[in-house]
């Protein structure tokens, strides 16, 4: 065990926790942020995608010590009123059914707009391949990105 | 020659000797660079004459070939943008794509999941602090290269990322290179040691990096 500070959604966490943890376990269990979901644990699936300098990370694999010094962003972090373009667009069209997975969802699609504000569809399925949903939403998926883009384009200052 | 200071009279003795003299180093001088054996030749000439060895080269070759076209080289050297996966070579889960520098796309980037070190258990993600493919413009591919294609890649700048003979050598040590000898668990490792490999792959390039006919 060591003493251990992550900046999680702007704001400092003193932990105790071995540094080979996993990220998830130090958000989840010792922070006591549970929006971000355990899915497989390997690597495989998205449930547990958080930002980790801007990077769509799977905390599952990612060891607290790779986290030290590093911005954390979790889904509770995105916006304080789920005002966030892409949580807006997921509402509008109402994508989850069961909702695990969507968390890590819209970690992922908030960095695939940021990369690339105007995706096309194989943009989309370049990006969120690595996502999965065992209710199968991926059209609605799909379809709140494209809204969310446009969205953002509205929001963004005219030059 | 000498004037004698008793009498004033040049003394020719002395001036024959020293002529005498001077013949003889000559003829010795003349005789030894006969003889004269070079220890230090052009370098260039030490590689293309003396090392190379088409025979052996194509034989070391072999080898190479061998390893890089295991599953544990040629997963990240794939002839799609895609990279490979497992023992089988399958195409990666989750299809990843390869992107401008190798290291991924938006939410798919290699170091999301492929951390430093390998990740413990069966079949997780293993890891390096260098993970990536080649780069879009230049993909230095292997799947589906023939042994003759391949070494003619690996030689040419370029397609093998702009390496000359020296840093083609050091690229035996590459981080990446010795990461397929420790590729976590449940995958086979390459089918020599690298010892044994890094043996062959000098051995090819110091003896002329010959292309085998096929």
């Amino acid at each position: 065990m060591a003493k251990i500070t992550l900046n999680i959604n702007k704001k400092e966490y003193p932990l105790e926790a071995d540094p080979q943890m996993p990220l998830l376990w130090a958000i989840r269990d010792l922070a006591g942020l549970k929006g971000t979901k355990y899915g497989c644990g390997v690597a495989q699936c998205g449930a547990c995608v958080v930002h980790l300098d801007g990077e769509a990370v799977r905390s599952c694999v990612t060891k607290v010590s790779r986290a030290v010094g590093k911005q954390v962003v979790t889904i509770e972090g995105l916006s304080e009123t789920n005002s966030h373009p892409v949580q807006k667009a997921w509402q509008e069209i109402d994508v989850p059914q069961c909702g695990y997975c969507h968390s890590g969802q819209i970690m992922s699609a908030v960095v695939l707009l940021r990369e690339k504000p105007n995706p096309t569809d194989q943009d989309i399925d370049d990006a969120m391949a690595g996502n999965i949903c065992r209710c199968g939403t991926y059209l609605r998926i799909r379809a709140a990105i494209h809204l969310a883009a446009d969205e953002q384009k509205k929001a963004a200052p005219q030059g | 020659m000498m004037q004698d200071p008793k009498n004033g009279k040049i003394n020719f003795v002395s001036m024959k000797t020293a002529t005498v003299l001077s013949v003889l180093l000559f003829v010795i001088a003349i005789g030894a660079s006969a003889f004269r054996k070079d220890e230090t030749p052009v370098k260039e000439l030490t590689l293309s004459m003396i090392n190379k060895d088409s025979v052996e080269s194509v034989k070391a070759f072999e080898t190479v070939y061998k390893v890089l076209m295991s599953s544990r080289c040629m997963n990240c050297h794939p002839a799609g943008d895609i990279p490979l996966q497992g023992d089988d070579s399958h195409l990666h889960a989750m299809a990843p794509k390869r992107g401008v520098e190798g290291k991924g796309v938006y939410a798919m980037k290699c170091s999301n999941c492929h951390q430093e070190t390998n990740t413990p258990g069966l079949h997780t993600p293993p890891g390096n602090p260098e993970w990536h493919l080649p780069p879009a413009a230049m993909k230095m591919v292997f799947q589906g290269k023939s042994a003759h294609e391949l070494a003619k890649q690996l030689v040419d700048k370029k397609q093998n990322g702009n390496k000359d003979i020296k840093k083609l050598i050091e690229h035996a040590d590459d981080g990446l290179v010795l990461a397929g000898w420790n590729p976590g668990e449940g995958r086979t490792l390459p089918p020599v040691s690298h010892a044994e490999f890094k043996k062959a792959w000098l051995t090819w390039i110091n003896k002329g990096a010959y292309a085998p006919k096929k």
